[in-house]
């Protein structure tokens, strides 16, 4: 017996059909269509499924898509404002703080979470705010340089 | 047209600038689609029953409930991949990888495989498949693996190396030997000689997308498969290879990849998705969890390593001696000589000698990992070297300096170097200020420098200038990290057109020549080279083009930053053609204007770098925390810095998790304990500090812009920086990686007994 979710993602109206079993993950990659959150682990230690769920931080595969039921959820497709970049997205670019980029989309929504919190964070709550995100290739330096940039803009 | 591949000293225009990299936007929406994003109309799901015991015969699978289960739709065994290599035993080593034949040969090793309707499904289908295994002893050790009293796990290996050739079968399948000189005189002249033995655990690339791949193969044997991987060519000739198909009508896709490392240079499951897809007769997807990632593709090997140094008063090595033993898990490699070879490389040593020792054990096949087998040796030899220099009561930077190898020595494993840059790399680290800074409380300094081959190989790349004089470059060697980037710069620094103007793709195994995967740091070398040369043959079209137009002999006509020109005072009044102008009238030239590139790029340069680590240690607890970090590494020319730093924080990232947590463990019953990033921890963000880079650039003479591969070399010193760092805040040395909180409290309490 599936479950049948009424739900706002990105500002839409979404309406699905799931397995009870089935994780917020697999609902948007799978039924959705939306493949920008990423399967790293499937166990919520990397965070390449980071989505915002009612204002929160979560890892998607750690969340049921039964859940969803009249939640608001943000994710990565949903980051930019049309064409525009979110200065988050375009400092990731400009910094070069992304190589392979499997894990860009959940360290965005995790410096987005972040920045809602703290506009203002040292390196190191910037460090601790990402801790739930795995990245192998930039060893977080232009990551963590990206992010205090984009945050000195949001500040104006 | 024969291009040469020698250096030219110029003055660039848009090589070294830091532009935004053409993926870049595609990566921070969402939109990038990597090797689990692309689905198929009718495709199933596939997943793979593996075995839970490292060391087993199969001796039956009962795959008959299964089959009937609703929604099952196809399920393999070996049964259904015959060996079809014609005695090539390599290949067939791959294939009984993806798939055991007789036996299992390490935990997680692949028995059977379903595809069916949903993966709720294919789960149930494989609780249903029975496997009936005699299981057998097993060995996951490489120096136990070593011993005669040991299992043996093929008995087709005889020792390779050794003469003569051993008539009894055993785990060690390979030896060899590297130097020159004579060690015995060379240790009569020293007056201190450290002799020490070391251990490096077995370590995972750690990419963070799992393997996964989407396959199709029709009744006409035409097939297509999109996947994550850093070779689709060598992909598809393996494949085809293995599966019995014409390599012409697979035709592969790589998508974006989350990752590599080494650990993508491999089939896994590929041939398996294909099987299972032609037997279904439907697409069929594959991707791994994360355990099995673990469990089954990539790690490193574990190694066991003597190192014996002599040295004079004054600091000169007179000898130096390694034995190198590593192990390729279940599938004989040939690491332990990789290793061997990169041991004294960084040296000019009159006496040396490295002998290595390549076994096999229960473990899953090794992969290469970033300057495969480089590290763990760097590690036992660059802490023999602290203490050398320590014995003799010299800065261990500078017994380096007087030992570094130069241009014209003869390296440990052969060649005689060209212009090299581990002099300059030790030089700049001597002056950095962070050899300088104070240091806190129980906090050492360590520093360490490394080697690596690098690689060029087989690379196409095909330029067309589109008809409003844009242009796109398809290259077929994949982009693991921002190559597209290079190799845009590199095709409009010859064009003479603006970055934007290019625009580069990796193109499918159907539309290109085959090209080599990317390894060896080869990416950004070999393909820029060929994207030099594309540009150019498109350049010499273009001046035929305007040579045409202007009914003028083609020698009349230069190529000058992005238009034709005609020579000579008599032709001032010829206006020049631009590309977007000669592009516009083609259609009446010849047709479209395209260059053309297929080329071996030889002589890639070998690539030195040296590191500067402060580790603090916590005595209590044994924790350490990396408190400064520099890396020194020479470029050769670095086409875009921003990506090369990158490659230089990342290897170094990699290097300290290795250094300090991150290890395979076995259980006695020869499972892995720790298939998770929860128990298999790589640095996070809050673990590091900034990593501080210094690009060096010491052209290589045999690239036309200088290049140097770069992405591997460092990953090389950090084991021995991070170790002598914490020997130096403890004042003990540490002999085993990586050093965990236990092992550096363990090696603590021994000194103190």
């Amino acid at each position: 017996m599936g479950a049948h979710v009424n739900t706002t993602i990105n500002g839409d109206a979404v309406e699905f059909v799931c397995a009870p079993d089935e994780s917020l993950l697999d609902v948007l990659r799978n039924r959705i269509g939306l493949t920008g959150a990423k399967e790293g682990c499937g166990t919520g230690d990397c965070g390449a499924c980071s989505v915002i769920l009612d204002g929160r931080l979560v890892c998607s595969c750690l969340v049921l898509g039964a859940e969803m039921n009249g939640k608001k959820l943000e994710t990565i497709e949903g980051m930019a404002d049309g064409a525009k970049l979110h200065p988050l997205q375009q400092h990731f670019i400009d910094g070069a703080a992304l190589q392979c980029g499997i894990c860009t989309p959940g360290f965005l929504m995790a410096a987005q979470a972040l920045l809602r919190k703290n506009p203002d964070p040292t390196e190191e709550e910037i460090r601790y705010g990402l801790a739930g995100n795995l990245c192998r290739c930039t060893g977080y330096d232009k990551i963590v340089r990206a992010v205090q940039a984009a945050a000195k803009e949001m500040r104006g | 047209m024969p291009l040469d591949q020698d250096l030219e000293i110029k003055k660039f225009k848009v090589i070294g600038t830091r532009v935004r990299r053409p993926d870049g936007v595609d990566k921070v929406t969402g939109r990038a689609r990597y090797g689990a994003d692309a689905s198929a109309p009718g495709q199933l799901v596939a997943l793979v029953l593996r075995s839970p015991h490292p060391h087993a015969i199969i001796k039956k699978i009962d795959i008959s409930k299964a089959e009937k289960l609703l929604g099952v739709k196809a399920i393999i065994t070996s049964a259904d991949l015959p060996d079809l290599t014609g005695g090539d035993r390599g290949m067939l080593d791959i294939l009984e990888n993806c798939m055991a034949r007789k036996k299992v040969l390490y935990d997680g090793h692949a028995v059977a495989a379903v595809a069916a309707i949903d993966a709720t499904t294919a789960r149930a289908a494989l609780k249903l498949i029975k496997v009936d295994y005699q299981v057998l002893p097993h060995v996951t050790d490489v120096d136990e693996a070593l011993k005669p009293t040991s299992p043996v796990i093929h008995d087709h290996i005889f020792t390779d190396g050794i003469e003569p050739k051993p008539t009894k079968a055993s785990n060690f399948n390979k030896q060899a030997e590297y130097g020159h000189g004579d060690l015995d005189a060379g240790f009569a002249e020293a007056d201190v000689i450290i002799e020490k033995s070391y251990k490096t655990e077995q370590t995972h690339q750690g990419y963070i997308e799992p393997h996964s791949c989407l396959a199709s193969v029709s009744p006409d044997g035409a097939a297509e498969m999109w996947v994550c991987t850093q070779g689709h060519f060598v992909y598809r000739n393996q494949c085809a290879a293995l599966l019995g198909l014409d390599a012409n009508k697979l035709r592969v896709t790589a998508s974006e990849i989350g990752g590599g490392f080494g650990g993508k240079t491999h089939i896994w499951t590929e041939p398996l998705a294909l099987a299972l897809s032609r037997k279904a007769n439907r697409p069929v997807k594959l991707t791994m969890s994360r355990e099995e990632v673990f469990r089954c593709t990539g790690p490193t090997s574990s190694t066991s390593i003597d190192v014996k140094i002599g040295a004079k008063k004054d600091g000169t090595i007179t000898a130096a001696f390694a034995e190198l033993r590593y192990h390729g898990g279940a599938f004989p490699a040939n690491w332990a000589e990789f290793g061997a070879m990169t041991t004294w490389a960084c040296y000019d040593i009159k006496n040396c000698k490295s002998l290595s020792k390549d076994a096999v054990v229960n473990r899953p096949k090794t992969a290469a990992y970033r300057a495969p087998s480089a590290p763990q040796s760097c590690f036992a030899v660059e802490n023999t070297i602290d203490e050398v220099a320590k014995a003799i009561g010299m800065d261990p930077i500078e017994l380096r300096i007087k030992n570094a190898a130069k241009e014209g020595t003869k390296s440990s494993y052969g060649p005689v170097y060209g212009p090299i840059g581990i002099g300059a790399t030790l030089q700049a680290a001597k002056n950095h200020p962070h050899m300088k800074a104070p240091l806190a409380k129980d906090t050492g300094r360590g520093m360490a420098c490394g080697f690596w081959f690098n690689f060029g190989g087989q690379t196409c790349v095909d330029l067309n200038v589109t008809p409003d004089g844009t242009v796109t470059v398809a290259v077929g060697t994949m982009d693991v990290g921002g190559s597209r980037a290079s190799l845009a710069l590199a095709a409009a620094e010859e064009l003479g057109v603006p970055y934007e103007a290019v625009r580069v793709i990796v193109a499918d195994t159907s539309s290109l020549g085959h090209n080599d995967m990317t390894d060896g740091s080869r990416g950004t070398f070999s393909s820029s080279m060929a994207a030099v040369f594309a540009a150019r043959n498109a350049i010499t079209v273009l001046r035929e083009r305007a040579a045409k137009t202007w009914e003028i002999p083609v020698g009349d006509v230069e190529w000058v930053d992005g238009e034709a020109k005609a020579k000579g005072a008599s032709r001032g009044n010829l206006a020049p053609l631009t590309l977007k102008d000669l592009a516009k009238g083609a259609g009446g030239t010849g047709g479209p204007i395209a260059g053309h590139s297929e080329i071996v790029a030889d002589n890639a340069g070998v690539s030195f770098g040296t590191h500067i680590c402060d580790a603090h240690v916590d005595k209590e607890t044994g924790k350490t925390t990396i408190t400064r970090y520099t890396v020194i590494q020479d470029a050769g020319k670095a086409m875009h810095p921003s990506y090369v730093e990158g490659q230089y924080q990342g290897g170094a990232a990699q290097g300290i998790g290795w250094a300090l947590n991150e290890e395979y463990v076995y259980g006695t019953n020869g499972r892995l304990q720790n298939a998770a990033f929860l128990d298999y921890r790589i640095p996070v963000c809050s673990d590091l500090p900034m990593i501080d880079t210094q690009i060096l650039e010491i052209p290589n003479p045999h690239h036309p812009y200088g290049v140097r591969g770069v992405g591997e070399t460092p990953i090389v010193p950090p084991l021995a920086a991070v170790s002598i760092a914490v020997t130096n805040a403890t004042g003990v040395r540490m002999h085993h990686i990586p050093m965990s909180p236990p092992r550096i409290l363990k090696a603590i309490k021994s000194a103190r007994m």
